[in-house]
């Protein structure tokens, strides 16, 4: 076990040490987002085709939770580990970790969205010539959109905690400045770090909730009688 | 598939089994203590979300709640609560990954007997109060029964969670399962890697599963029969 | 079983008797299991569902506005599937919005911004929107209110006297399948046709017990329903010139065996006296006559013409022709109508 030697009298922050290197801050930050982004995109991707077979075949819902469901419960830093003796310490394996953290949130999501359009809407456009793709983009997917987007939000967010851990098998964003400050007995990084992931996770969750107030200006729509 | 083998050697190896750093031993470390902070987090959140849900006030608090326990990332917890654990003078290891750990489990709980309070029918609660029970009756007797099952889905998502962090607990000089992985990192070590995610990942499964399980028992038809709302998502560590 | 084209069919009867599955066969949302269905002489089996359906207007009870589009979008959701360009379908959503009566300004109004009857004009305005010659339409009125529902169905009997389309209209409600059918097919449990024929057949007629007990105890009262006031021969029932005097009058009640009698200046009604208010020695125009609170055209049915017979002191409806007066139904002429 390493001896730790923090001491009671270091101060939270010092903020000279943010003033020299708020560089580094600034390219973490943005490293943190791509890792982010690449996950959340990838895993919308897969979740999008595993719900649409979860929809077409009903039956197969129960299977693609399950699996998803696992995946999802093994602790972060285990499946990163799993993955370490075949992929390395890297980004594919970071990646790979991350994606099946959004695929369950995702998967449900976009499955009660669908499931959630009303079939009189439903009804009324087979009535009127909708064919079953034209119905899906055109009026399941925009009618679902507030659901798909609550999963977004809280997949974006779960990510954006879960690639502080990947600091642990050497990759980059926030989490390496707490890694740093743990290793190095030192407050103000871990602190530095840990307050910027917050911060970035509550930013893109407000411009995901601002996002789907934009594109579905009905569900706003007053309700009158 | 060396590695496999690697690691079922490991496994059989007499000396993984024996001393403090034995698996038993770890094992049971990560259990005592992810148990310890999941009671402790209980017994301050379900009173306290039961009593704000039956009053009815509070909605905002409890969604603030959650949204910023989602958002303060689970490692950044257990970090932060190093400096604060060596100032009060509590030190490294035990009490920091415990102080980290009861604070993650609070707002699943929390949210969770507030809703489920709250979810009872308010038909079913005005019924109660029009045929004479008492606050307390129509609490004890009318809400918790029916709010059972989603207040233990709570503790659940709570108790997996917390499960799967205690891992990160190595990182701040504790026991637990998480050091196999922590230390094998260290020293390049696959096979103690693999082995020790094996065992926490297995762990965190075994725990959800022996909740529902329990879930099932409690709330089985016939029992306390309650609604099942969908179980609320929370991060996983 | 035929169904006019240009004419409404209603089909009705008790919830299982497979009414909204003939419907949804006709445009293939059900497949039939055995037998044929020809719209204007084609077998749909050999048709494309797809391009059956946008030929075919279709209406249902909840409506099934698309939330996420606009008044004006849900209008022209069949012109858009059709390819039609901007400038037509605008044309036509135009002329759909006045046609329903809406007002041009819930355009751009999203469906939840809108009443119960409202979104169900909408609904009516969106299938009606191609120009389709086939409508079908699912219980459209049942979930809106009583007083809106009446509403309804005029505006519906008006539109089709000017549009002329092939309607097929389930409903439940024996009534409305009276007050829009041209035919009414009524249907059993299970499916069996038991009776297709005129709404004046059904009621005179019922082809069997079925028929009869879903008819219900108001027969006759239905019936007059279906008989408008122009189709009856009037009474010019206890009427004086104005210039008449009190004796005239006596003899015109004693006459019609009524102790009141109307003054007519004009042909217009001027009111109507107690047989104790005659005065002797004047005219009876200078009477300060009372006058007649409910009024009935030629366009009313004998129902409503009851309803204002038994609703007045003088147990007649008076028929105005304008501002004229056209004559008098009483309680026996209109039994004569019931019973030939």
């Amino acid at each position: 076990m390493p001896q730790r030697t923090f001491l009671a009298t270091e101060p939270l922050i010092r903020w000279g040490w943010i003033w020299d290197h708020l560089d580094e801050i600034r390219t973490q930050t943005v490293e943190h987002f791509i890792l982010t982004g690449i996950a959340v995109g990838i895993g919308f991707a897969i979740a999008m085709g595993l719900s649409i077979v979860a929809l077409r075949f009903r039956r197969t819902y129960g299977p693609v939770t399950w699996v998803t469901g696992v995946l999802y419960t093994i602790p972060s830093l285990a499946l990163f580990a799993f993955l370490v003796p075949y992929t390395g310490l890297s980004t594919l394996t970071a990646e790979i970790g991350l994606v099946s953290y959004t695929l369950l949130i995702l998967v449900r999501n976009i499955v009660a969205g669908i499931d959630g359009v009303s079939p009189a809407v439903r009804e009324a456009a087979v009535g009127m010539g909708y064919s079953r793709a034209r119905l899906f983009v055109e009026i399941e997917l925009p009618l679902a959109l507030p659901v798909i987007v609550a999963g977004l939000r809280i997949a974006t967010v779960t990510v954006v905690g879960l690639v502080t851990v990947t600091s642990i098998i050497g990759q980059g964003g926030l989490g390496l400045f707490i890694l740093d400050g743990l290793r190095r007995d030192f407050y103000t990084p871990l602190i530095v770090g840990s307050v910027l992931s917050v911060a970035l996770a509550v930013v893109i969750d407000v411009t995901l909730a601002g996002l789907e107030r934009l594109l579905s200006p009905w569900s706003r729509a007053r309700t009158v009688s | 598939m060396d590695l496999l083998a690697d690691v079922l050697a490991w496994f059989i190896d007499p000396d993984n089994w024996q001393g403090s750093t034995g698996i038993p031993n770890r094992t049971l470390e990560h259990m005592r203590l992810s148990a310890m902070a999941t009671a402790v987090a209980a017994a301050v959140a379900v009173p306290s979300g039961v009593l704000l849900g039956h009053s009815g006030r509070g909605g905002l608090i409890a969604v603030s709640v959650v949204n910023i326990g989602r958002a303060i990332p689970s490692f950044a917890i257990i970090a932060l609560a190093l400096p604060f654990s060596i100032r009060a003078g509590l030190g490294i290891g035990f009490w920091p990954t415990f102080l980290a750990l009861v604070l993650l489990a609070l707002p699943p709980i929390f949210t969770n007997s507030f809703t489920a309070v709250r979810s009872v029918g308010a038909e079913v609660v005005e019924a109660a109060r029009g045929m004479g029970m008492r606050e307390r009756e129509v609490l004890l007797g009318i809400e918790l029964p029916l709010g059972g099952p989603l207040i233990l889905t709570g503790i659940r998502v709570a108790a997996v969670q917390v499960v799967a962090t205690a891992t990160l607990g190595a990182l701040v000089g504790w026991g637990g399962l998480g050091r196999y992985i922590i230390d094998g990192f260290s020293v390049q070590d696959n096979v103690r890697v693999f082995a020790g995610a094996l065992l926490v990942a297995a762990l965190a499964i075994l725990t959800d599963v022996a909740f529902g399980v329990t879930e099932r028992i409690l709330f089985a038809a016939g029992g306390l029969r309650g609604h099942r709302p969908p179980a609320r998502m929370e991060r996983p560590a | 079983m035929e169904m006019s084209a240009g004419q409404v069919t209603a089909l009705v009867g008790p919830s299982g008797c497979g009414k909204t599955t003939i419907l949804k066969m006709i445009n293939r949302i059900i497949e039939p299991t055995s037998g044929r269905i020809e719209v204007g002489g084609r077998d749909i089996q050999g048709m494309d569902p797809h391009a059956l359906r946008r030929g075919i207007g279709y209406v249902i009870q909840q409506v099934g506005l698309f939330p996420h589009r606009t008044v004006a979008e849900n209008i022209a959701t069949v012109p858009k599937l059709l390819g039609w360009d901007r400038r037509r379908t605008r044309k036509r959503v135009d002329e759909l919005v006045e046609m329903v009566g809406l007002e041009s300004e819930m355009y751009d109004r999203y469906p939840a911004e809108l009443s119960g009857g409202q979104q169900q004009r909408v609904g009516v305005a969106r299938a009606l929107a191609a120009d389709p010659p086939v409508l079908l339409m699912d219980e459209p009125f049942a979930a809106v209110d009583p007083i809106v529902r009446v509403r309804l169905q005029e505006e519906l009997r008006s539109l089709q006297a000017q549009l002329q389309k092939t309607i097929v209209f389930v409903t439940h409600d024996i009534d409305e399948a009276i007050k829009l059918g041209d035919q009414v097919a009524i249907l059993d449990v299970g499916g069996a046709l038991r009776q297709y024929a005129s709404p004046e057949e059904v009621l005179r007629e019922p082809a069997n017990a079925f028929v009869e007990e879903f008819l219900g105890q108001e027969r006759g009262l239905r019936r007059l329903s279906l008989i408008a006031v122009r189709d009856v021969s009037l009474e010019d029932g206890p009427t004086v010139s104005s210039d008449a005097g009190s004796a005239e009058a006596k003899e015109v009640m004693a006459r019609e065996g009524v102790n009141w009698v109307a003054i007519v200046r004009d042909g217009k009604l001027q009111g109507w006296v107690w047989e104790s208010e005659l005065e002797p020695g004047r005219k009876m125009g200078d009477l300060a006559g009372r006058p007649f609170l409910v009024r009935v055209t030629a366009d009313n049915t004998l129902r409503e013409a009851l309803d204002a017979i038994v609703t007045s002191h003088n147990q007649v409806a008076v028929v105005y022709d304008g501002e004229r007066y056209a004559g008098m139904l009483t309680l026996n002429r209109i039994s004569e109508n019931l019973v030939p």
